[in-house]
Protein backbone atom coordinates (compact mmCIF):
# COMPACT_ATOMS: atom_id res chain seq x y z
CA UNK A 1 0.00 0.00 0.00
CA UNK A 2 1.59 3.35 -0.61
CA UNK A 3 -1.26 5.50 -0.10
CA UNK A 4 -2.73 6.50 3.22
CA UNK A 5 -5.68 4.17 4.42
CA UNK A 6 -8.86 6.31 3.57
CA UNK A 7 -12.56 4.32 3.83
CA UNK A 8 -13.53 6.94 1.33
CA UNK A 9 -11.20 5.53 -1.59
CA UNK A 10 -11.56 1.10 -1.91
CA UNK A 11 -8.41 1.88 -4.36
CA UNK A 12 -6.43 2.43 -0.84
CA UNK A 13 -7.87 -0.67 1.16
CA UNK A 14 -5.21 -2.70 2.26
CA UNK A 15 -5.01 -6.61 0.93
CA UNK A 16 -2.75 -9.31 2.27
CA UNK A 17 -0.38 -8.47 -0.85
CA UNK A 18 0.69 -5.50 1.19
CA UNK A 19 3.57 -6.74 3.20
CA UNK A 20 2.68 -4.66 6.11
CA UNK A 21 -0.71 -6.01 6.25
CA UNK A 22 -0.12 -9.46 5.31
CA UNK A 23 -1.92 -11.12 8.38
CA UNK A 24 -5.09 -8.41 8.27
CA UNK A 25 -6.23 -8.31 5.08
CA UNK A 26 -8.53 -5.79 4.93
CA UNK A 27 -9.34 -6.31 1.50
CA UNK A 28 -10.98 -9.36 2.34
CA UNK A 29 -13.77 -7.85 4.24
CA UNK A 30 -14.33 -4.64 2.51
CA UNK A 31 -14.54 -3.67 -0.55
CA UNK A 32 -16.34 -1.05 -1.33
CA UNK A 33 -16.93 2.24 0.89
CA UNK A 34 -18.92 1.50 3.65
CA UNK A 35 -22.30 3.84 3.37
CA UNK A 36 -21.39 6.83 6.13
CA UNK A 37 -22.31 6.63 9.95
CA UNK A 38 -25.31 8.28 11.46
CA UNK A 39 -24.90 11.13 14.34
CA UNK A 40 -24.78 9.48 17.55
CA UNK A 41 -25.38 10.27 21.16
CA UNK A 42 -22.63 9.49 23.38
CA UNK A 43 -23.87 7.53 26.59
CA UNK A 44 -21.91 6.92 29.81
CA UNK A 45 -18.36 8.43 30.68
CA UNK A 46 -16.32 5.37 29.52
CA UNK A 47 -14.65 2.76 31.03
CA UNK A 48 -11.64 5.76 32.79
CA UNK A 49 -14.63 7.64 34.13
CA UNK A 50 -13.82 7.71 37.47
CA UNK A 51 -10.46 9.04 36.58
CA UNK A 52 -11.73 12.55 35.69
CA UNK A 53 -9.78 14.99 33.95
CA UNK A 54 -10.99 16.42 30.54
CA UNK A 55 -12.61 14.27 27.78
CA UNK A 56 -12.10 14.17 24.51
CA UNK A 57 -14.64 12.35 22.52
CA UNK A 58 -15.21 11.10 19.07
CA UNK A 59 -18.66 9.42 18.59
CA UNK A 60 -19.27 7.72 14.85
CA UNK A 61 -16.52 9.99 13.67
CA UNK A 62 -17.24 13.29 14.86
CA UNK A 63 -16.16 14.90 17.81
CA UNK A 64 -18.22 16.17 20.64
CA UNK A 65 -16.43 19.44 21.10
CA UNK A 66 -12.86 19.74 19.95
CA UNK A 67 -11.03 17.27 18.00
CA UNK A 68 -7.78 17.69 19.33
CA UNK A 69 -6.02 18.51 23.17
CA UNK A 70 -2.93 20.03 24.15
CA UNK A 71 -1.25 19.75 27.59
CA UNK A 72 0.35 22.73 29.08
CA UNK A 73 0.81 21.01 33.21
CA UNK A 74 -0.12 18.10 34.57
CA UNK A 75 -3.04 16.37 32.64
CA UNK A 76 -5.25 13.70 32.12
CA UNK A 77 -7.47 13.20 28.75
CA UNK A 78 -9.98 10.91 28.60
CA UNK A 79 -9.85 10.14 25.06
CA UNK A 80 -12.77 7.92 23.99
CA UNK A 81 -13.45 6.84 21.01
CA UNK A 82 -17.12 5.64 20.66
CA UNK A 83 -18.84 3.54 17.65
CA UNK A 84 -22.13 3.12 17.58
CA UNK A 85 -23.37 1.93 14.41
CA UNK A 86 -24.87 -0.69 12.15
CA UNK A 87 -22.96 -1.51 8.63
CA UNK A 88 -21.90 1.76 8.34
CA UNK A 89 -18.35 3.53 8.86
CA UNK A 90 -16.56 6.42 10.23
CA UNK A 91 -13.48 7.91 10.41
CA UNK A 92 -11.61 9.95 12.92
CA UNK A 93 -8.38 12.19 13.21
CA UNK A 94 -7.48 13.56 16.02
CA UNK A 95 -4.38 15.20 17.48
CA UNK A 96 -3.15 15.53 21.12
CA UNK A 97 0.32 17.04 22.41
CA UNK A 98 2.18 17.75 25.58
CA UNK A 99 3.98 21.05 25.53
CA UNK A 100 7.56 21.36 27.06
CA UNK A 101 7.97 19.56 29.97
CA UNK A 102 4.32 18.83 30.63
CA UNK A 103 2.97 15.68 32.00
CA UNK A 104 0.01 14.17 29.85
CA UNK A 105 -1.70 10.63 31.07
CA UNK A 106 -4.15 9.86 27.91
CA UNK A 107 -7.09 7.28 29.14
CA UNK A 108 -7.82 5.86 25.83
CA UNK A 109 -11.05 4.16 25.28
CA UNK A 110 -12.30 2.09 22.31
CA UNK A 111 -15.87 1.55 23.28
CA UNK A 112 -18.13 -0.51 20.20
CA UNK A 113 -21.94 -0.68 20.22
CA UNK A 114 -23.87 -2.11 17.73
CA UNK A 115 -22.64 -4.46 15.06
CA UNK A 116 -20.77 -4.59 11.75
CA UNK A 117 -19.00 -1.31 11.75
CA UNK A 118 -15.78 -0.20 9.40
CA UNK A 119 -14.13 2.41 12.06
CA UNK A 120 -10.75 4.45 11.49
CA UNK A 121 -8.90 6.14 13.88
CA UNK A 122 -6.17 8.21 12.96
CA UNK A 123 -4.54 10.12 15.69
CA UNK A 124 -1.36 11.80 15.69
CA UNK A 125 0.23 12.60 19.42
CA UNK A 126 3.65 14.85 20.19
CA UNK A 127 5.66 15.54 23.46
CA UNK A 128 8.02 18.61 22.96
CA UNK A 129 11.13 18.12 25.03
CA UNK A 130 11.08 16.66 27.95
CA UNK A 131 7.26 16.63 28.24
CA UNK A 132 5.97 12.96 29.30
CA UNK A 133 3.13 11.03 28.13
CA UNK A 134 1.50 8.06 29.16
CA UNK A 135 -0.84 5.78 26.65
CA UNK A 136 -3.32 3.36 28.46
CA UNK A 137 -5.67 1.93 26.22
CA UNK A 138 -8.48 -0.50 26.78
CA UNK A 139 -10.24 -1.77 23.30
CA UNK A 140 -13.48 -3.09 23.74
CA UNK A 141 -15.66 -3.69 20.31
CA UNK A 142 -17.81 -6.18 19.02
CA UNK A 143 -17.36 -9.67 17.52
CA UNK A 144 -18.20 -8.47 13.69
CA UNK A 145 -16.58 -4.90 13.82
CA UNK A 146 -13.48 -3.53 11.32
CA UNK A 147 -11.54 -1.26 13.09
CA UNK A 148 -8.49 0.17 12.26
CA UNK A 149 -6.20 2.91 14.82
CA UNK A 150 -3.54 4.52 13.66
CA UNK A 151 -0.94 6.36 15.94
CA UNK A 152 1.46 8.37 14.70
CA UNK A 153 3.87 9.71 17.82
CA UNK A 154 6.73 11.96 17.67
CA UNK A 155 8.71 12.88 20.33
CA UNK A 156 11.49 15.69 20.81
CA UNK A 157 15.00 15.08 22.80
CA UNK A 158 14.03 14.27 26.70
CA UNK A 159 10.41 13.05 26.38
CA UNK A 160 9.04 10.10 27.71
CA UNK A 161 6.44 7.60 26.04
CA UNK A 162 4.80 4.98 27.71
CA UNK A 163 2.07 2.93 26.17
CA UNK A 164 0.00 0.25 27.19
CA UNK A 165 -2.75 -1.17 24.70
CA UNK A 166 -5.07 -4.14 26.07
CA UNK A 167 -7.31 -5.21 23.33
CA UNK A 168 -9.67 -8.83 22.89
CA UNK A 169 -9.63 -8.37 18.79
CA UNK A 170 -13.01 -8.01 16.45
CA UNK A 171 -13.79 -9.03 12.92
CA UNK A 172 -10.71 -7.35 12.22
CA UNK A 173 -8.70 -5.35 14.30
CA UNK A 174 -5.69 -3.62 13.96
CA UNK A 175 -4.08 -1.28 16.37
CA UNK A 176 -0.75 0.35 14.50
CA UNK A 177 1.83 2.75 16.65
CA UNK A 178 4.60 4.30 14.67
CA UNK A 179 6.97 6.36 17.18
CA UNK A 180 9.38 8.76 15.45
CA UNK A 181 11.95 8.35 17.97
CA UNK A 182 14.76 11.18 18.58
CA UNK A 183 17.28 9.51 20.70
CA UNK A 184 18.93 12.45 22.97
CA UNK A 185 17.81 10.79 26.52
CA UNK A 186 13.97 9.92 24.88
CA UNK A 187 13.02 6.63 26.25
CA UNK A 188 10.06 5.01 24.70
CA UNK A 189 7.96 1.52 26.51
CA UNK A 190 5.62 0.23 24.23
CA UNK A 191 3.82 -2.48 25.39
CA UNK A 192 0.74 -4.36 25.00
CA UNK A 193 -1.46 -7.74 25.44
CA UNK A 194 -4.34 -8.97 23.59
CA UNK A 195 -7.06 -11.65 24.47
CA UNK A 196 -8.75 -13.08 21.76
CA UNK A 197 -11.42 -16.11 21.42
CA UNK A 198 -14.22 -17.37 19.48
CA UNK A 199 -13.33 -16.25 15.95
CA UNK A 200 -11.76 -12.62 17.12
CA UNK A 201 -8.53 -11.12 15.63
CA UNK A 202 -6.12 -8.51 16.63
CA UNK A 203 -3.66 -7.21 15.13
CA UNK A 204 -0.74 -5.21 17.01
CA UNK A 205 1.30 -3.46 14.30
CA UNK A 206 4.10 -1.02 16.01
CA UNK A 207 7.27 0.49 14.21
CA UNK A 208 9.94 2.59 16.47
CA UNK A 209 12.09 4.50 14.07
CA UNK A 210 15.33 5.74 16.15
CA UNK A 211 17.15 8.50 14.16
CA UNK A 212 18.74 9.58 16.41
CA UNK A 213 21.62 7.90 18.97
CA UNK A 214 21.04 7.42 22.66
CA UNK A 215 17.93 6.93 22.69
CA UNK A 216 15.68 3.59 24.76
CA UNK A 217 13.01 1.29 23.70
CA UNK A 218 11.71 -1.27 25.66
CA UNK A 219 8.95 -2.97 24.23
CA UNK A 220 6.61 -6.20 25.55
CA UNK A 221 3.76 -7.77 23.85
CA UNK A 222 1.78 -10.59 25.46
CA UNK A 223 -0.93 -12.36 23.97
CA UNK A 224 -3.76 -15.36 24.75
CA UNK A 225 -5.32 -16.61 22.10
CA UNK A 226 -8.35 -19.30 22.75
CA UNK A 227 -10.56 -20.84 20.17
CA UNK A 228 -10.46 -19.78 16.60
CA UNK A 229 -8.80 -16.28 17.42
CA UNK A 230 -6.24 -15.50 15.90
CA UNK A 231 -3.25 -12.83 16.74
CA UNK A 232 -1.12 -10.89 15.16
CA UNK A 233 2.38 -9.36 16.34
CA UNK A 234 4.04 -7.08 14.24
CA UNK A 235 6.94 -5.10 15.46
CA UNK A 236 9.43 -3.27 14.36
CA UNK A 237 12.68 -1.13 15.16
CA UNK A 238 14.35 0.54 13.23
CA UNK A 239 18.01 2.07 14.41
CA UNK A 240 19.51 4.71 11.60
CA UNK A 241 22.63 4.85 10.65
CA UNK A 242 24.70 7.15 13.38
CA UNK A 243 22.13 5.95 15.76
CA UNK A 244 24.67 4.76 18.28
CA UNK A 245 23.85 4.26 21.62
CA UNK A 246 20.68 3.17 21.09
CA UNK A 247 19.44 0.61 23.81
CA UNK A 248 16.24 -1.04 22.26
CA UNK A 249 14.51 -4.53 23.48
CA UNK A 250 11.72 -6.01 22.66
CA UNK A 251 9.52 -8.97 23.58
CA UNK A 252 6.29 -10.97 22.05
CA UNK A 253 5.37 -14.11 24.15
CA UNK A 254 1.61 -15.27 23.32
CA UNK A 255 -0.09 -18.78 24.62
CA UNK A 256 -2.49 -20.49 22.41
CA UNK A 257 -5.11 -22.60 24.46
CA UNK A 258 -6.89 -24.43 21.62
CA UNK A 259 -6.05 -26.11 18.37
CA UNK A 260 -8.02 -24.10 16.09
CA UNK A 261 -5.68 -20.66 17.30
CA UNK A 262 -3.76 -18.96 15.06
CA UNK A 263 -0.38 -16.51 16.52
CA UNK A 264 1.20 -14.72 13.43
CA UNK A 265 4.42 -12.86 14.92
CA UNK A 266 6.64 -10.90 12.74
CA UNK A 267 9.80 -9.12 15.22
CA UNK A 268 11.90 -7.03 13.28
CA UNK A 269 14.87 -5.19 14.21
CA UNK A 270 16.54 -2.81 11.42
CA UNK A 271 20.09 -1.98 13.07
CA UNK A 272 22.12 0.55 10.82
CA UNK A 273 24.05 1.46 13.68
CA UNK A 274 27.38 0.20 14.59
CA UNK A 275 27.73 0.76 18.69
CA UNK A 276 23.65 -0.24 19.69
CA UNK A 277 22.60 -2.78 22.18
CA UNK A 278 19.27 -4.30 20.94
CA UNK A 279 17.01 -7.63 21.44
CA UNK A 280 14.53 -9.63 20.61
CA UNK A 281 12.59 -12.48 21.94
CA UNK A 282 9.57 -13.98 20.65
CA UNK A 283 7.94 -17.49 21.94
CA UNK A 284 4.91 -18.86 21.10
CA UNK A 285 3.57 -21.58 23.16
CA UNK A 286 0.94 -23.58 25.05
CA UNK A 287 -0.24 -23.94 28.29
CA UNK A 288 2.10 -25.57 30.50
CA UNK A 289 0.41 -28.88 31.52
CA UNK A 290 2.68 -29.94 34.03
CA UNK A 291 1.95 -26.50 36.12
CA UNK A 292 -2.19 -27.08 35.23
CA UNK A 293 -1.97 -30.55 36.77
CA UNK A 294 -0.06 -29.56 40.27
CA UNK A 295 -2.80 -26.85 40.15
CA UNK A 296 -5.50 -29.80 40.08
CA UNK A 297 -3.39 -31.78 42.32
CA UNK A 298 -3.91 -29.20 45.31
CA UNK A 299 -7.53 -28.65 44.34
CA UNK A 300 -8.07 -26.51 42.15
CA UNK A 301 -10.59 -27.42 39.19
CA UNK A 302 -9.10 -27.72 35.83
CA UNK A 303 -11.06 -24.08 34.01
CA UNK A 304 -9.63 -22.36 36.98
CA UNK A 305 -6.21 -22.83 36.99
CA UNK A 306 -6.16 -22.14 33.62
CA UNK A 307 -7.96 -18.75 33.92
CA UNK A 308 -5.33 -18.38 36.91
CA UNK A 309 -2.48 -19.18 34.37
CA UNK A 310 -3.51 -17.05 31.79
CA UNK A 311 -3.88 -14.12 34.09
CA UNK A 312 -0.22 -14.49 35.65
CA UNK A 313 0.78 -14.10 32.12
CA UNK A 314 -0.81 -11.35 30.59
CA UNK A 315 -0.39 -9.30 33.89
CA UNK A 316 3.01 -8.91 33.80
CA UNK A 317 2.19 -6.07 30.95
CA UNK A 318 -0.42 -4.40 33.57
CA UNK A 319 2.07 -4.87 36.16
CA UNK A 320 4.45 -2.35 33.95
CA UNK A 321 2.03 0.32 34.00
CA UNK A 322 3.80 3.24 36.26
CA UNK A 323 0.33 5.01 36.94
CA UNK A 324 -1.41 3.36 40.11
CA UNK A 325 -5.35 3.67 39.82
CA UNK A 326 -5.03 3.22 35.97
CA UNK A 327 -3.15 -0.17 36.69
CA UNK A 328 -5.64 -1.12 38.76
CA UNK A 329 -8.49 -0.40 36.69
CA UNK A 330 -6.97 -1.87 33.43
CA UNK A 331 -6.37 -5.02 36.08
CA UNK A 332 -9.81 -5.28 36.98
CA UNK A 333 -10.88 -4.85 32.87
CA UNK A 334 -8.63 -7.59 32.04
CA UNK A 335 -9.85 -9.74 35.31
CA UNK A 336 -13.23 -9.76 34.05
CA UNK A 337 -13.05 -10.15 30.71
CA UNK A 338 -10.72 -13.80 31.57
CA UNK B 1 -8.29 -46.71 54.69
CA UNK B 2 -6.53 -46.32 51.15
CA UNK B 3 -6.69 -49.56 49.16
CA UNK B 4 -5.23 -50.28 45.81
CA UNK B 5 -5.78 -53.66 43.72
CA UNK B 6 -4.11 -55.37 41.36
CA UNK B 7 -3.65 -51.80 39.51
CA UNK B 8 -2.11 -51.82 35.99
CA UNK B 9 -0.93 -48.23 34.66
CA UNK B 10 0.53 -47.19 31.38
CA UNK B 11 2.22 -43.93 30.21
CA UNK B 12 2.25 -43.64 26.26
CA UNK B 13 0.90 -47.62 26.04
CA UNK B 14 3.82 -48.84 28.04
CA UNK B 15 2.76 -50.70 30.46
CA UNK B 16 3.94 -49.74 34.22
CA UNK B 17 2.66 -50.83 36.67
CA UNK B 18 1.32 -54.60 36.46
CA UNK B 19 -1.05 -55.06 39.46
CA UNK B 20 0.34 -53.65 41.43
CA UNK B 21 -1.89 -54.29 45.36
CA UNK B 22 -1.58 -52.35 48.38
CA UNK B 23 -3.52 -51.43 51.62
CA UNK B 24 -2.75 -48.30 53.82
CA UNK B 25 -5.03 -48.40 57.07
CA UNK B 26 -6.19 -44.98 58.37
CA UNK B 27 -3.36 -43.45 61.09
CA UNK B 28 -0.59 -45.58 59.44
CA UNK B 29 2.41 -44.78 57.63
CA UNK B 30 4.00 -47.07 54.63
CA UNK B 31 7.01 -46.73 52.70
CA UNK B 32 7.06 -47.79 49.25
CA UNK B 33 10.84 -48.42 48.10
CA UNK B 34 12.45 -49.88 45.09
CA UNK B 35 15.37 -49.51 42.46
CA UNK B 36 14.95 -46.51 39.98
CA UNK B 37 12.35 -47.23 36.79
CA UNK B 38 9.91 -49.60 39.37
CA UNK B 39 7.31 -47.15 39.33
CA UNK B 40 7.25 -45.79 42.61
CA UNK B 41 6.55 -42.24 40.53
CA UNK B 42 3.80 -43.31 38.46
CA UNK B 43 2.18 -44.85 41.39
CA UNK B 44 1.63 -41.47 42.82
CA UNK B 45 0.53 -39.82 39.86
CA UNK B 46 -1.84 -42.80 38.75
CA UNK B 47 -3.23 -42.11 42.27
CA UNK B 48 -3.09 -38.22 41.76
CA UNK B 49 -5.21 -38.85 38.13
CA UNK B 50 -2.19 -37.09 36.00
CA UNK B 51 -3.20 -36.97 32.38
CA UNK B 52 -1.28 -39.72 30.18
CA UNK B 53 -1.13 -41.85 33.39
CA UNK B 54 -3.80 -44.55 31.66
CA UNK B 55 -5.57 -46.97 34.19
CA UNK B 56 -5.94 -50.22 32.43
CA UNK B 57 -6.93 -52.25 35.11
CA UNK B 58 -7.38 -52.51 38.71
CA UNK B 59 -9.18 -50.33 41.26
CA UNK B 60 -8.15 -47.84 43.86
CA UNK B 61 -10.26 -46.69 46.43
CA UNK B 62 -9.72 -44.38 49.43
CA UNK B 63 -12.29 -44.27 52.69
CA UNK B 64 -14.38 -47.10 50.17
CA UNK B 65 -14.61 -44.09 47.36
CA UNK B 66 -13.42 -44.72 44.12
CA UNK B 67 -11.13 -42.74 43.08
CA UNK B 68 -9.91 -43.87 39.63
CA UNK B 69 -12.95 -41.90 38.24
CA UNK B 70 -12.42 -38.37 40.03
CA UNK B 71 -10.71 -35.38 38.51
CA UNK B 72 -7.58 -34.89 39.79
CA UNK B 73 -8.54 -31.36 41.58
CA UNK B 74 -12.02 -33.72 43.02
CA UNK B 75 -9.73 -36.40 44.35
CA UNK B 76 -7.27 -33.33 46.08
CA UNK B 77 -10.84 -31.91 48.04
CA UNK B 78 -11.57 -35.88 49.25
CA UNK B 79 -8.65 -35.25 51.27
CA UNK B 80 -5.58 -36.36 48.48
CA UNK B 81 -2.35 -35.03 48.40
CA UNK B 82 0.86 -35.65 46.06
CA UNK B 83 3.99 -33.51 47.43
CA UNK B 84 5.95 -33.66 44.39
CA UNK B 85 9.23 -34.85 43.72
CA UNK B 86 10.06 -32.04 41.42
CA UNK B 87 7.29 -29.30 42.62
CA UNK B 88 6.73 -27.16 39.85
CA UNK B 89 7.21 -23.45 39.24
CA UNK B 90 3.74 -21.12 38.25
CA UNK B 91 5.15 -17.88 37.12
CA UNK B 92 3.15 -14.63 37.97
CA UNK B 93 1.08 -16.39 40.68
CA UNK B 94 2.49 -15.78 44.77
CA UNK B 95 3.09 -18.69 46.83
CA UNK B 96 0.11 -17.23 49.46
CA UNK B 97 -2.00 -16.45 46.37
CA UNK B 98 -2.03 -19.94 45.37
CA UNK B 99 -2.22 -21.60 48.29
CA UNK B 100 -5.30 -19.30 49.50
CA UNK B 101 -7.26 -20.56 46.06
CA UNK B 102 -6.41 -24.14 46.46
CA UNK B 103 -7.70 -24.27 50.03
CA UNK B 104 -11.45 -22.78 48.95
CA UNK B 105 -11.06 -24.50 45.53
CA UNK B 106 -11.18 -27.50 47.92
CA UNK B 107 -13.55 -26.41 50.85
CA UNK B 108 -15.86 -24.80 48.29
CA UNK B 109 -16.04 -28.60 46.41
CA UNK B 110 -17.05 -29.86 49.96
CA UNK B 111 -19.40 -27.34 50.47
CA UNK B 112 -17.52 -25.44 53.34
CA UNK B 113 -17.44 -22.21 54.10
CA UNK B 114 -14.30 -20.18 52.32
CA UNK B 115 -11.66 -19.51 54.77
CA UNK B 116 -11.47 -15.31 55.04
CA UNK B 117 -7.99 -13.52 53.95
CA UNK B 118 -7.13 -12.81 58.03
CA UNK B 119 -7.72 -16.41 58.74
CA UNK B 120 -5.36 -17.78 56.18
CA UNK B 121 -2.46 -15.11 57.02
CA UNK B 122 -2.41 -16.09 60.42
CA UNK B 123 -2.18 -19.96 59.56
CA UNK B 124 0.56 -19.28 56.58
CA UNK B 125 2.65 -17.40 59.26
CA UNK B 126 2.05 -19.96 61.79
CA UNK B 127 3.07 -22.77 59.40
CA UNK B 128 6.09 -20.81 57.95
CA UNK B 129 7.62 -20.23 61.12
CA UNK B 130 7.10 -24.03 61.89
CA UNK B 131 9.09 -24.72 58.80
CA UNK B 132 11.70 -21.93 59.34
CA UNK B 133 10.64 -20.29 56.25
CA UNK B 134 11.15 -16.73 55.60
CA UNK B 135 7.43 -15.47 55.08
CA UNK B 136 8.67 -12.88 52.23
CA UNK B 137 8.81 -15.97 50.29
CA UNK B 138 5.29 -16.51 50.35
CA UNK B 139 4.76 -13.29 48.57
CA UNK B 140 6.99 -14.27 45.50
CA UNK B 141 5.24 -16.32 42.36
CA UNK B 142 5.17 -20.11 43.64
CA UNK B 143 8.50 -22.07 43.68
CA UNK B 144 10.18 -19.64 41.04
CA UNK B 145 13.68 -18.96 41.78
CA UNK B 146 13.47 -21.05 44.70
CA UNK B 147 16.31 -24.18 45.84
CA UNK B 148 15.62 -27.55 45.97
CA UNK B 149 14.86 -27.43 49.64
CA UNK B 150 12.90 -24.68 49.74
CA UNK B 151 10.36 -26.14 47.08
CA UNK B 152 10.50 -29.10 49.35
CA UNK B 153 9.65 -27.17 52.27
CA UNK B 154 7.13 -25.33 50.42
CA UNK B 155 5.70 -28.87 49.70
CA UNK B 156 5.50 -29.47 53.24
CA UNK B 157 4.01 -25.80 54.25
CA UNK B 158 1.04 -27.01 51.82
CA UNK B 159 0.71 -29.89 53.49
CA UNK B 160 0.30 -28.23 56.69
CA UNK B 161 -2.70 -25.66 55.50
CA UNK B 162 -4.29 -27.99 52.90
CA UNK B 163 -4.45 -31.17 56.17
CA UNK B 164 -4.84 -33.57 53.40
CA UNK B 165 -5.95 -36.77 54.36
CA UNK B 166 -3.81 -39.29 52.29
CA UNK B 167 -0.70 -38.26 51.71
CA UNK B 168 1.56 -39.23 49.12
CA UNK B 169 5.28 -37.84 49.68
CA UNK B 170 7.47 -38.82 46.86
CA UNK B 171 10.77 -39.16 46.76
CA UNK B 172 10.57 -35.82 49.17
CA UNK B 173 14.01 -36.19 50.72
CA UNK B 174 15.76 -35.91 47.59
CA UNK B 175 17.50 -32.39 47.02
CA UNK B 176 17.78 -31.76 50.97
CA UNK B 177 20.65 -31.37 53.45
CA UNK B 178 20.50 -32.88 56.67
CA UNK B 179 19.20 -29.69 58.31
CA UNK B 180 16.67 -29.48 55.90
CA UNK B 181 15.57 -32.93 55.76
CA UNK B 182 14.84 -32.74 59.60
CA UNK B 183 12.95 -29.59 59.38
CA UNK B 184 10.99 -31.12 56.46
CA UNK B 185 10.17 -34.58 58.56
CA UNK B 186 9.26 -32.92 61.54
CA UNK B 187 6.86 -31.17 59.29
CA UNK B 188 4.87 -34.52 58.18
CA UNK B 189 5.38 -35.52 61.48
CA UNK B 190 3.26 -33.18 63.18
CA UNK B 191 0.70 -34.14 60.52
CA UNK B 192 0.54 -37.79 61.56
CA UNK B 193 -3.15 -38.80 63.22
CA UNK B 194 -4.95 -41.66 63.82
CA UNK B 195 -7.17 -40.71 60.53
CA UNK B 196 -4.08 -39.95 58.16
CA UNK B 197 -2.71 -42.31 55.91
CA UNK B 198 0.43 -41.71 54.49
CA UNK B 199 2.73 -43.50 51.46
CA UNK B 200 6.39 -42.72 51.79
CA UNK B 201 8.06 -43.03 48.40
CA UNK B 202 11.42 -43.18 48.36
CA UNK B 203 14.86 -45.11 47.00
CA UNK B 204 16.85 -44.70 49.99
CA UNK B 205 16.21 -45.45 53.42
CA UNK B 206 17.61 -42.39 54.51
CA UNK B 207 14.24 -40.64 55.31
CA UNK B 208 12.58 -43.48 56.91
CA UNK B 209 14.70 -42.68 60.21
CA UNK B 210 12.98 -39.37 60.67
CA UNK B 211 9.85 -40.37 59.15
CA UNK B 212 8.87 -44.23 60.62
CA UNK B 213 6.99 -46.07 58.57
CA UNK B 214 4.68 -48.75 59.81
CA UNK B 215 5.02 -50.84 57.03
CA UNK B 216 7.81 -51.37 54.32
CA UNK B 217 6.55 -52.46 50.90
CA UNK B 218 9.67 -53.10 48.16
CA UNK B 219 8.13 -52.29 44.36
CA UNK B 220 9.56 -53.74 41.89
CA UNK B 221 8.52 -54.67 37.97
CA UNK B 222 5.65 -53.01 38.59
CA UNK B 223 4.56 -54.52 41.46
CA UNK B 224 4.66 -55.37 44.92
CA UNK B 225 7.13 -57.91 45.75
CA UNK B 226 7.76 -58.09 49.49
CA UNK B 227 6.47 -55.94 52.62
CA UNK B 228 7.49 -56.21 55.96
CA UNK B 229 8.24 -53.78 59.10
CA UNK B 230 10.62 -51.02 59.81
CA UNK B 231 13.57 -53.62 59.59
CA UNK B 232 12.49 -54.23 55.58
CA UNK B 233 14.06 -50.73 54.60
CA UNK B 234 17.47 -51.12 56.84
CA UNK B 235 17.90 -54.80 54.87
CA UNK B 236 17.24 -53.19 51.68
CA UNK B 237 19.77 -50.34 52.52
CA UNK B 238 22.55 -53.26 53.60
CA UNK B 239 21.46 -55.53 50.62
CA UNK B 240 20.26 -53.66 48.08
CA UNK B 241 17.33 -54.54 45.28
CA UNK B 242 19.21 -56.90 43.47
CA UNK B 243 17.47 -59.70 44.56
CA UNK B 244 14.02 -58.16 43.90
CA UNK B 245 14.68 -57.76 40.27
CA UNK B 246 15.44 -61.26 39.92
CA UNK B 247 12.03 -62.23 41.60
CA UNK B 248 10.61 -59.21 39.38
Amino acid sequence: MTTALDLANPDTFPSRRDEDWKYSDVRRLLRTMPPASPVGVVHGGGPFFEHGGDALTFINGRAVGDDHFTAFGDHVVRLRFVSEASETGHTVTATVGARRNSKLIILESHEGAGSAYVAHNRLTIAAASGAEIVRIVLVDEPADALSITQASVTLGAGATFAQTVLTTGAKLQRFETRVKHPGEGTRVRIDGAYLVEESRHADMTTEVDHVGGNGETDQLTKGVVRDAGRGVFQGRIIVREGADGTDARMGHHALITSDRGEVDAKPELEIYADDVSCAHGNTVGALDESALFYMEQRGIPADEAKVLLTEAFLMEVVDRIGHEGARERVRAWLMERL
Amino acid sequence: MLSISNLSVSVSDKPILKGLSLDVPAGEVHAVMGPNGAGKSTLGYALAGRPNYEVTGGSATWRGEDLLDLEPAERAAKGLYLSFQYPVEIPGVPALTFVRAAINAQRKARGEAEMTAPEFLKAAKAAATALKMDFDMLKRPLNVGFSGGEKKRMEVLQMALLQPSMLILDETDSGLDIDALKVVADGVNALRSPERSMLVITHYQRLLDYIRPDRVHVLAGGRIVASGGPELALELEAEGYDKYLEVA
